[in-house]
Order: C-alpha cells, then sequence, then structure tokens
C-alpha cells in the first residue's frame, strides 16, 4: 500500500508544489452570493461539487505543471495574464535555468512580441522526458528548446517541422557545426538559442603553490591531480561517478578520434580504450575527488577548496568569478597520445516547434523573430544572467564580457577546440549503452576494448535502425 | 438484487411517491455513485494502460503512442537480448532473494519485541511505524547526502573519523559495492515499520489460552514462538511475503533518488523499472520495447509469486 501512494511522488517533487490551477478554474464563475448565505446545497449541487472537485484534482495532478501562473513575480509579463486556454496563444516552454533572472528575462521578451500572445512555461525538473512525453499529446508546447536540437527519432518521428526558412539570410551567421548538428536531410529543424561549452577549471594558487604547470596532456593531468592531492583537498574532480558521464566526447576528440567517422563507429580502437583505462587507474588512486555535495555541473567543489581542478561548465563563470575572484584559469581537455589535439564540447539548447502546434506558421514566425531578428535579446540572454556564448558569430563580437580574461580565453577554445557534443544519429540507446561502457571502464575496471567494441556493436545497429 | 428492482418497477405505479423519490430509490443508482468513480478510476489509470502496454508492445512505437507498424514478438526479441536489461532482472532477483526475508525477519522480530514490552508499546509501535509516513524521496535525500555524503563531512564518515577511519565515498566507490548499504539501508528503514504493524496486529489477535496451554506443557519462549505464535501467523506471513516480492521487484524511488547522477542512472544496482523508464519515458521515447520489458517484468514477478505461494502454501486450503 505504502508503495503505491508513494510512488508518484518522485515525480511531483520535481515539479515543484502542485498549483492548484484546476480548482481555482472550477471556482471563479461560482456566483459571489454563494459565500454569503450559509444554506444547505442540495444533494444534487453536492455531487456536481465533489465531481468538479476531482476533476479539477486530476487536472491538477496532470498538468500541475503547465506554468500557467509560474513565476510570481506579479510583473504579468508572462504574457498570458493566467490565460487559461487563452485560444490562439503560442506556448513556449523553457527547461528550469538556474541563474537568476533568467526566467524573468525570457517573460519579458515573449511578452514584448506582438503578433501573438505567448505563454512562457517554465519546467523545473526532468525537462527533457517531460517535454518529450509533452510532444505526444495536443496540450503540449508549441515552441520548446530541447538539448542540441531535436533528437533523431523526433525527426523522423515527425514530431518537430522543418525550421530552414526561418534562417533566411542569418543562416551563414550561425555557428556552423552546431547547425550541421540540428540537420537531417537538408533541412534544420532547430534555432540554436545560445551555446554552451564544458571545459577544466583549475586553482592558479594552488598550482602555483605544488609547482605544477598547467597540464597540456593527459599523462600531464594525471602527474598534476597526483601532486595537488594533499590532505583534504583532492586534484581533480570529474564528477561523483569519477567522470564516467562526461568523458566519452572528450576522450575520443583528444585521442583523434570521433563518435562516428563517415556512418561508422569510430571509438572501439586501442587509443580510446588506452586513454579509458588511463581514467580507471586515475579512479583507484586517490587523487580524485569523489563523493562531493555537489556534482561537476556546479562549481561547488572548486569554489568550497574541495578539489583544485575541477571539470566544469562556461555558465559558471559568474560564480566562478564571485568567489575566486582571479584565482581561477582555464584549461580544454588535454591532447592525448601523439596524434591528439585538445578538445571541449559545445552544446547549444536550440528551439524548435511542435508538429502538433496548434498554428505551426504562428509558431515559427515567433520562433524566427525571437531567435533569428532580435539579436538584442539573443545577445542579453547569452550575457547578462548566465554565461553563455551567443549563437550568432556576429554577436559574439559584440559581447563584451568575453573580450577579456579566462572568458576571452574560454571563448578561444570555442573556437579552435569545439566539437558538437554528440553527433545527431547518436540515439539515446546508443548514448546509455556508451555512458554504461564508460563508468563501466572507469570504476569497476572493465576491459576497455571488449566493452568498445559491445559498444559499437549496439551502435552499429542503432545507425542500420536510424537508415541513411 | 434483481429481484428486489423487478419488484420496485413493479410496484412503482400503484404508489403515489413523489418522481423524485422515485429516483433516488434505485438501488442501481447508489451502487454506480459510490462504485462508479473508483471502477472509473480504475479503467482509466489501471486497466486500459495496462491493455495498451500490452498492445503497444508488438509495434514499432517510437515516439508514439498510436503506432501502426505491428512487429510481433520482435520488442521481446530486443529486450531479451538487451545485456543491460537481463543484468538488471537478474541483479533485481537477488536483490529480491535477500531483501524479502531480511525484511520479513526484521519485522516480525521487531513485532513480537514490541508485542511483548509491558509499557509503552504504543509509544515503540509509533516511533517505528513512523519512518512509513516519510517520502522516499526526502528519505533517499537524507541518506545520500547527509548520512552517507561521500566526503569527511558526511555523517557515517565523520563518525569513521573519530574512529581514525579514512572517508569514504559511498556512492562513487563501486569495488565493493557499499552503494548497496545506503539502499539497503533506507529501504530497511522505510519499510520495517509498515509489516511490524500488519504482524502487531496479527499477534494480538492469537487467542490467549493456546499460550497458556502450550506452557502447561512446557512450551514457552523459543518453543511457543516456534510452535503456537508462528503457525498462527501464517496467513499475515503469506500476505507480507507476497508484498515485499512485488515491492522488491518494483523497486525504483529510492533507487533512483539516491544513484543516479547528471549522467543518469549508473549502471549498478539498476532496477528493471529504472531501465524500463529510461527506455520508454526518458529520451528514448521507446514505447514498444518499453512494453515488451514491461510485461517481461509482469510475467517474472507472477512466476515468482506463484513459486513462493507453492513453498508457502498460499491459496491451499485451510486444513
Amino acid at each position: 500500500m505504502t508503495r503505491y501512494s508513494i510512488r508518484g511522488r518522485q515525480f511531483r517533487t520535481d515539479e515543484g508544489v502542485p498549483r492548484s490551477v484546476g480548482v481555482a478554474g472550477s471556482l471563479r464563475p461560482q456566483p459571489p452570493t454563494r459565500t454569503g448565505t450559509p444554506r444547505t446545497p442540495s444533494r444534487r449541487q453536492l455531487l456536481a461539487a465533489g465531481g468538479g472537485i476531482l476533476l479539477s484534482g486530476a487536472l491538477a495532478a496532470c498538468g500541475g505543471n503547465t506554468g500557467r501562473s509560474s513565476g510570481g513575480s506579479g510583473d504579468g509579463s508572462s504574457a498570458g495574464g493566467g490565460g487559461a486556454g487563452g485560444g490562439g496563444a503560442i506556448s513556449q516552454w523553457y527547461h528550469q535555468y538556474g541563474e537568476q533572472g533568467t526566467e524573468q528575462a525570457v517573460k519579458k521578451y515573449a511578452a514584448a512580441y506582438k503578433k501573438a500572445k505567448v505563454n512562457v512555461q517554465w519546467i523545473p525538473g526532468n525537462y527533457d522526458q517531460k517535454s518529450a512525453a509533452a510532444l505526444l499529446t495536443k496540450s503540449g508546447p508549441d515552441v520548446f528548446e530541447y538539448g542540441n536540437g531535436p533528437t533523431i527519432d523526433m525527426i523522423t518521428g515527425k514530431q518537430v517541422v522543418d525550421l530552414t526558412d526561418v534562417f533566411g539570410d542569418a543562416k551563414d551567421d550561425f555557428t556552423a557545426s552546431l547547425l550541421d548538428r540540428m540537420t537531417w536531410k537538408g533541412k534544420i529543424y532547430g534555432v540554436p538559442q545560445v551555446v554552451d561549452m564544458q571545459l577544466f577549471v583549475y586553482r592558479k594558487s594552488m598550482l602555483q603553490k605544488a609547482g605544477v604547470q598547467p597540464p597540456k596532456t593527459l599523462d600531464d593531468l594525471v602527474a598534476a591531480a597526483k601532486k595537488l592531492t594533499t590532505g583534504k583537498v583532492k586534484g581533480l574532480f570529474l564528477g561523483n561517478d569519477g567522470g564516467a558521464g562526461i568523458l566519452a566526447g572528450p576522450v575520443l576528440w583528444s585521442s583523434g578520434h570521433d563518435y562516428l567517422k563517415d556512418g561508422e563507429p569510430d571509438f572501439a580502437n586501442a587509443d580510446v580504450a588506452g586513454a579509458l583505462a588511463k581514467f580507471h587507474e586515475l579512479f583507484t588512486s586517490g587523487h580524485l575527488l569523489l563523493g562531493a555535495p555537489t556534482d561537476w555541473s556546479d562549481p561547488g567543489a572548486i569554489t568550497s577548496g574541495l578539489t583544485a581542478m575541477q571539470w566544469t561548465g562556461l555558465w559558471n563563470f559568474p560564480m566562478l568569478k564571485d568567489k575566486l575572484g582571479d584565482d581561477f584559469g582555464v584549461l580544454p581537455f588535454p591532447a592525448i597520445g601523439t596524434s591528439g589535439k585538445p578538445s571541449v564540447p559545445v552544446g547549444a539548447y536550440a528551439s524548435c516547434v511542435s508538429a502538433k502546434a496548434k498554428d505551426v506558421a504562428a509558431a515559427k514566425a515567433f520562433v524566427k523573430w525571437l531567435w533569428v531578428d532580435q539579436t538584442d535579446d539573443q545577445l542579453d540572454f547569452a550575457q547578462s544572467y548566465g554565461f553563455h556564448v551567443p549563437s550568432r558569430q556576429s554577436l559574439i563580437g559584440k559581447a563584451t564580457k568575453l573580450q577579456s580574461g579566462e572568458a576571452k580565453t574560454a571563448a578561444g577554445y570555442l573556437k579552435t577546440y569545439g566539437h558538437p557534443q554528440t553527433p545527431l544519429l547518436w540515439s539515446p540507446k546508443s548514448a546509455t549503452a556508451m555512458t554504461d561502457a564508460i563508468d563501466k571502464i572507469v570504476r569497476s575496471g572493465a576491459d576497455s576494448s571488449k566493452s568498445l567494441a559491445g559498444v559499437a556493436k549496439t551502435v552499429t545497429a542503432e545507425l542500420k535502425r536510424i537508415g541513411g | 438484487m434483481a429481484e428486489q428492482t423487478v419488484e420496485r418497477a413493479g410496484s412503482a405505479p400503484a404508489r403515489p411517491a413523489s418522481p423524485r423519490r422515485k429516483w433516488t430509490d434505485s438501488p442501481h443508482l447508489w451502487f454506480w455513485i459510490f462504485v462508479g468513480p473508483f471502477i472509473a478510476g480504475l479503467l482509466v489509470f489501471v486497466v486500459i494502460p495496462i491493455l495498451w502496454s500490452v498492445w503497444l508492445s508488438f509495434y514499432d512505437a517510437r515516439n508514439t503512442v498510436t503506432p501502426t507498424h505491428f512487429v510481433g514478438f520482435d520488442n521481446y526479441r530486443r529486450m531479451l537480448g538487451d545485456a543491460s536489461f537481463r543484468s538488471s532482472l537478474i541483479t533485481f532477483v537477488v536483490f529480491a532473494a535477500f531483501i524479502v526475508p531480511t525484511t520479513f525477519v526484521l519485522s516480525l522480530g521487531l513485532a513480537v519485541l514490541v508485542n511483548g514490552v509491558r509499557r509503552g508499546k504504543a509509544f515503540f509501535r509509533s516511533v517505528f511505524f513512523l519512518p512509513t509516513a516519510c517520502s522516499y524521496v526526502v528519505a533517499a535525500m537524507i541518506w545520500r547526502h547527509s548520512l552517507f555524503g561521500g566526503t569527511a563531512a558526511g555523517m557515517v564518515n565523520t563518525v569513521m573519523g573519530w574512529l581514525g577511519g579514512a572517508p569514504i565515498a559511498w556512492l562513487s566507490i563501486v569495488h565493493p559495492p557499499w552503494y548497496w548499504l545506503v539502499l539497503v539501508s533506507v529501504r530497511l528503514w522505510l519499510q520495517v515499520g509498515f509489516f511490524m504493524v500488519l504482524f502487531l496486529a496479527a499477534l494480538q489477535r492469537v487467542p490467549q489460552q493456546l499460550y497458556e496451554a502450550a506452557a502447561l506443557d512446557g512450551a514457552t519462549g523459543w518453543k511457543a514462538f516456534r510452535y503456537i505464535t508462528f503457525p498462527q501467523l501464517r496467513a499475515t506471513s503469506t500476505a507480507v511475503l507476497m508484498l515485499l516480492l512485488v515491492n522488491a521487484f518494483q523497486a525504483f524511488d529510492e533507487f533512483y533518488n539516491v544513484l543516479s547522477t547528471t549522467g543518469g542512472y549508473p549502471p549498478y544496482a539498476r532496477p528493471p523499472l529504472v531501465y524500463l523508464f529510461n527506455v520508454a519515458l526518458g529520451n528514448g521515447q521507446d514505447f514498444g520495447d518499453g512494453s515488451a520489458g514491461a510485461v517481461i517484468l509482469t510475467l517474472i514477478i507472477a512466476i515468482f509469486a506463484l513459486l513462493q505461494g507453492r513453498f508457502t502454501g498460499i491459496g491451499r486450503r485451510e486444513s
């Protein structure tokens, strides 16, 4: 019994406090006199009320997250004014950005759109799952963002629409490798909003004290981790799983390979296997920070002094600067072996339009207006809250925060060493197989050549399924 | 009931009752008013989804729940050929074999102890039952972040530090698999109290005179438990075992919240439901494979339940 009542909660906590949107909606039309005169309701009224409550309860449970009254900032900028229904309005979904002010910003942009009412919905927790599931229904978003563009199955399943024509002349201004990532059979299915990258950050003072130069190769990195480990401070933090979640791309690129090359897996080889085996040694060496209160995507481990070097994201720059001042430097993932070059993963949330949108043309027009035409808003979104790189080349020059210090260095890495996070044909199934294999290699010391060969088999089957 | 209705219907025209009264008088009306919402809920949220899922399991249902491409047993073949799914099934057969008897013995032991105290029975009963009211997610978070935090500041690590031990990253290290300690302890804490209350209720129904008669024959203490208490608890025991078994295979909440990280759920102690959740509802959106896996899991639970029934004698006629 306990299990059944508790089962659902895990999702609900993600969604935040379930809002009683449904209840409020169904009660509003009641005549005001009802509250003034205390009289016994008839049985029929009771039943009707009971039914209403049941129904609105069910609605609240299903759609506790419709975002209709999100924020509570009271600025009414969600452009809906509590718009329950609001026929013809465009519903736009964002995942919950961690940085302060982002939600207000996107609502402000939407409110400024004159041609249609746009309801911004701010979705906390498990965004990928929620948006993917919502695409199955008509109540899903019209416009939504998705990490690195829609998945290949969303495209082949015709859940998203072709956005090639919204780019117009601006197409060449967008980072080409990112557009490639969102292109299938010559059609572009997403408009990159802002570019994010991952990289190493290190504490300059700690490296100086230990007499360590910023590592340029994988061997340097391993040696540096050892030298920097003193007492409670560990040398390196790659995430609480020892790097299993983040290593795939960087290890492949830095050793001169890739996920796929000419439509074939390009990772089941001795270079990659050897590099991953080194990370297993690192995992057991005692020089890696493990079990930290926050994971790699948060700067907590390095800012609280638990580690001297950490893998993290560009989005954390404001916090790093705030906590560490100038005491931090940035590095790409170091080169591996003789033929390798340093690398950094680059990703972009892209705006997509659902094929089930109430008005596909209106939704496309809005995407074009916000993410292609409104360059001021794009610049504001990239710079004013978290820390991102604008997706249009012409704006990178205008991004003042990218013009100096470590930010400038990082932006340089992006240009020289950047690789799109994963290729479009890298399906979720391939991704799971790869992450599982790397986790087993790094953490439990599984045979790396054999594991990678297993992944290659899964990936080949997936490529065959998707077709060329 | 049918007879009654016929009679009513027949006698209705002769009676000068108001039409309103006649309308509310029907037993069918009240049957449906009280049972209807429940049946409707059951249909909409349980029966239809189950049937739909079985239907989906025979189709190529990627990114759609209304597929058109029939594939026969392909999804089943693929799921059974999937090493990750097989390994999660095997892991959870082993897990069930461990957690079911452990929870059973602990909750029965607690029930006997609490039943035996002379004073403060209500206090102990409440104290042990309280964790049942705690959300699995909240408990998982507390276990993960404060009790078994991986740095020296974690509670268990702090205590170990006093004793001179080095801190252990409980959820990062996989050799030895410390994560099982975290998962099993949180599950026991959450569940033992609930099953203890079931046993307590059953213990209080054992007739006192049986013990008195047994005491005259010299059976006290362990003997009384072995020959009186335990056999008298048979009905409750079989029910508890069944619930525990189903619970073990349906593990999700605390596992998901203890072990998943930014990069997803690691390939260790991955419950079949977590794996299927990722296949069907995660980025995968493959409802065909996911449904096939769910059907396979259901069959496994049914087989184990039947086996357990054979061994414990559930459904056998009371002699």
